[in-house]
């Protein structure tokens, strides 16, 4: 489920045309023309703004996305498409793909979109990836909207409660840049003292059991309630282990909750170690203490973190 | 021609052919000119260290003085790659210790150099000289004291936006008295204290020390002697943070400064005063690079520096220097070669810097030489591209990053597919590219019919369909990097032009919509490419084919799948079964 903060953008390839002979080729999806389906375009979330969608606010498609929005993008997306066709070369020749090349005659290419050789808008076939109801940041189709609209004003990334979730690797920084930077705020000189040295943002986080560590940038949270869920949809896939009971992965909220209960309840903790090198839970000082003095975290099981403190469990359910 | 050419003449002749490609041309053309080549190359670069094992490197150049190694694909940089996904330096250290004895430069990027390996480096290379890390990791402080202990002859230790281990500052003064023949030292991305008065004495006695980049840990009362010690200079990064601003401090820095007649490149300055930046005016002349990305300087005091530094090539600075400063810049820096400015508050909401398209409008028309630009802001018009095209055609690098992702034309609303593609129109010579806005398949269009020299590409939150990507796979001749992300891309394009991906270093897609089943075909029938998919939510084997993967990775070799690959990458081999080691 994690992972789906990162994918967020409106795909809208075409690929019913191009089933026949390339040099290699796989099955293609949806090859039964209009693939117009609601339910398999990944849109932003309720409230990203679009000016059409303003009556469809209550119209959701099954997969909880906007009628409108769908409905928007369409057509939107056809003004795109067209200077595409008319402009550019019409045909798009695979090596010996005769069935492609009339498919291209007859619809001007891949770009019909309600051509007759259909080719709506159709995802790489994958419809569990469309579970984007995380708090990931809401994708914007500005495509070609038939006249200016104010919205580009608007920032339309703000989703409910993470107004600072964002897109990993985006904006493209070092993450030693923002480390250096975020203490290098031009401040008063009072307070520029303070930030000598103060130390990195991004810490790694491991988490026993699982493969690899990840990092996390403590900037990006303000309180130990909004850390603590982004580490949960970080690493539920490893509590959970990998597949339900039909071998597909779990990628609801399910897994979330069950983490946030293996957190909250006895199995593991979160512990981080300090500026001394010292491990300790966390959840005891106040945030800013914590995101100063923090130099990793690390998710271990309850019962390795029996030496920490005497209060172990308690601690660990009242935090935050 | 009935005789050959004696091989010593070749040899002699070939020791003035330094450039890879030109020895490579060299060794083709016979067997013998081969051999020859071989036994004399001493420079090898590996732009990717799993496309050749060390085993076939060093039997193919038994003499090498010199090596590059790059190890993990440039999103790596932006957290892209997951920790523990490969770049392991050991196991070619241990080979080259074992056949070169006499190696003398390493030079690393984006690798894991563990304390081991640079132990051997240590002990191993009796003549060792130079040693780069570029954004490493993996080693700490007590690597670091092996090589300063052992390592007699070294002029160069470079360890630039490594991630080190910090255990104590004092392997520093590991180097012994005896040792003086340090001539560049980049300790930026060091937090911890270092003993000064180590550094103090090691600076002083080193007569050829020539770069100086220190942490920001270093504290400014501290720099005056060490400018003093090293009036030889020509590169210095420091920060120039001071508790107090103090009068007696500020002349004896100016003093020093102006003592350093040799400076040229200057960096760091975080935290700076900016009561202080005066003491620098009288080195600004004969400044060539300036890199002020770390320092909060704000627009008016770098308006006043800037301007003064009427030789300047290369500016690296914060958005703080707004339009207004660009225009400055575009004034009096007509020397200018390369621009990078980088956003002060990448994740903030709303701008807070009156830093638009307009300035780098003006620098492009200002500076004649500027050929190399990173950007970052907020807005962009396909007219300001445009008239960046036609102002600057001799530009080889273009980054354009807008920092909100599918941004189009703020004054027409039109994607920024023409913008982009007059620069790749006008610009014959571009080399690298990246594109950011919203963008259709339309700009890689123009990317493949007039991107002919291009040789990388990043692309993020673009196009419509598999056409872009073939547009870009089948037009762009010169291609050797592609990195993707979260753009539409799926399995027509990348099968169709499976053979160009033989020609290029390394493809990455991530986010995209090329399914397993994809992944495994190429895999199957491109045996000299390494078709490695990452799925860190779990093995691939259990979500069906046609399901995207999450994130593939696709380098030629040939040394075929690698052995170290952690557990959740897997290559995709001849009989289409995973191989994991």
């Amino acid at each position: 489920m994690s992972k789906q903060l990162e994918h967020d953008y409106i795909g809208l390839s075409e690929v019913s045309s191009m089933e026949s002979s390339e040099k290699l080729t796989t099955d293609s999806e949806g090859s039964n023309g209009l693939n117009l389906k609601a339910t398999e375009l990944r849109l932003g979330l309720p409230g990203s703004e679009s000016p059409e969608r303003i009556d469809s606010v209550g119209g959701l498609d099954k997969n909880g996305y906007p009628l409108g929005v769908l409905k928007n993008l369409v057509s939107g997306a056809k003004r795109g498409f067209s200077d595409a066709i008319d402009g550019g070369s019409g045909k798009w020749v695979f090596s010996g793909s005769g069935g492609s090349e009339t498919d291209l005659a007859k619809g001007g290419g891949l770009f019909s979109p309600r051509g007759g050789n259909g080719g709506g808008k159709h995802l790489g076939g994958s419809e569990s990836n469309n579970q984007h109801s995380s708090l990931g940041t809401p994708v914007k189709n500005d495509v070609v909207p038939q006249s200016p609209k104010p919205m580009h004003e608007k920032k339309p990334q703000i989703s409910a409660p993470a107004a600072k979730a964002q897109v990993v690797g985006w904006p493209p920084i070092r993450s030693f840049r923002k480390n250096s930077m975020a203490s290098n705020l031009p401040k008063n000189d009072e307070d520029a003292e303070g930030k000598l040295g103060s130390g990195c943002l991004y810490v790694k986080v491991s988490m026993d059991g699982a493969p690899y560590l990840r990092k996390v940038d403590l900037k990006l949270y303000s309180t130990y309630v909004e850390l603590s869920s982004a580490l949960e949809k970080m690493f539920s896939c490893f509590t959970i282990g990998q597949c339900g009971s039909n071998g597909v992965p779990i990628r609801d909220g399910l897994s979330e909750s069950r983490l946030m209960d293996l957190l909250h309840g006895s199995e593991y903790v979160l512990t981080y170690e300090d500026k001394d090198g010292d491990w300790m839970l966390v959840g005891d000082v106040p945030w800013e203490m914590f995101t100063d003095s923090c130099k990793r975290m690390r998710i271990m099981k309850s019962s390795e973190a029996i030496g920490l403190a005497p209060r172990a469990m308690e601690k660990c359910k009242s935090r935050n | 021609m009935g005789y050959s050419f004696p091989e010593e003449v070749l040899e002699h002749v070939l020791s003035f052919i330094d450039s890879d490609s030109d020895r490579n041309s060299v060794s083709l053309v016979c067997k013998s000119w081969h051999d020859i080549e071989r036994w004399c190359r001493r420079r090898l670069f590996v732009g990717n260290c799993y496309a050749v094992s060390p085993a076939i490197a060093i039997r193919r150049f038994p003499e090498l003085r010199s090596v590059s190694l790059k190890g993990k694909p440039h999103f790596a940089d932006f957290n892209l790659v997951p920790h523990e996904w490969g770049g392991y330096a050991y196991p070619w250290i241990a080979a080259f210790a074992k056949a070169y004895p006499w190696l003398e430069e390493l030079r690393l990027k984006r690798m894991v150099v563990s304390d081991e390996a640079l132990e051997l480096i240590a002990k191993k290379f009796k003549n060792f000289r130079v040693l780069v890390m570029y954004s490493c990791e993996g080693f700490s402080t007590d690597g670091l004291a092996t090589i300063a202990a052992n390592c007699r002859n070294l002029k160069e230790l470079d360890l630039s936006e490594s991630e080190v281990d910090d255990v104590s500052g004092n392997w520093l003064s590991q180097f012994p008295d005896s040792y003086t023949s340090l001539e560049s030292l980049n300790i930026t991305s060091l937090s911890s204290e270092i003993r000064f008065s180590a550094l103090e004495r090691l600076v002083g006695r080193c007569p050829n020390l020539k770069t100086l980049k220190l942490s920001h840990s270093v504290p400014l009362d501290l720099l005056p002697n060490l400018l003093q010690k090293a009036p030889q200079l020509v590169e210095l990064g420091s920060g120039l943070h001071t508790k107090e601003v103090h009068p007696d401090l500020y002349s004896k820095l100016a003093g020093a400064f102006s003592g350093c007649k040799g400076l040229k490149r200057l960096c760091g300055l975080q935290d700076v005063v900016p009561s202080y930046l005066p003491t620098l005016y009288p080195i600004c002349v004969g400044l060539t690079s300036l890199n002020l990305s770390d320092a909060p300087i704000q627009c008016p005091e770098l308006i006043k520096l800037v301007s003064q530094c009427q030789n300047l090539q290369r500016l690296w600075v914060l958005d703080y220097i707004e339009d207004t400063g660009l225009n400055a810049l575009a004034e009096s820096c007509k020397d200018l070669r390369e621009l990078r400015v980088f956003p002060s508050d990448p994740f903030g909401q709303e701008p807070n810097v009156s830093l638009t398209e307009q300035g780098l409008v003006s620098v492009s028309a200002g500076c004649p030489k500027l050929h190399s630009v990173l950007y970052f802001c907020r807005r962009m018009s396909n007219v300001a591209l445009s008239t960046i095209a036609r102002n600057r055609p001799n530009l080889t690098h273009f980054r354009l990053c807008i920092i909100e992702r599918f941004r189009p034309d703020y004054i027409t609303l039109e994607p920024l597919d023409v913008g982009f593609g007059a620069i790749v129109e006008h610009c014959k010579d571009l080399k690298r590219l990246s594109l950011s806005g919203l963008l259709t398949d339309r700009v890689f269009e123009y990317i493949g019919s007039h991107g002919k020299k291009l040789e990388m590409l990043s692309l993020a939150f673009a196009g419509d369909s598999d056409l872009g990507l073939h547009h870009v796979l089948s037009g762009c001749k010169s291609l050797r990097k592609l990195e993707i992300r979260d753009c539409p891309f799926g399995d027509k394009a990348l099968l169709a032009n499976a053979a160009k991906l033989e020609t290029m270093r390394s493809l990455w897609m991530s986010a995209c919509q090329v399914s397993y089943r994809a992944c495994k075909l190429l895999g199957q029938k491109m045996p000299r490419l390494n078709v490695e998919v990452i799925a860190e939510q779990g093995h691939p084997d259990s979500s069906p084919d046609e399901y995207p993967v999450e994130k593939l990775y696709i380098y030629r070799t040939v040394s075929g799948p690698r052995s170290d690959m952690p557990s959740f990458v897997w290559t995709m081999d001849k009989n289409s079964a995973l191989s994991s080691s």
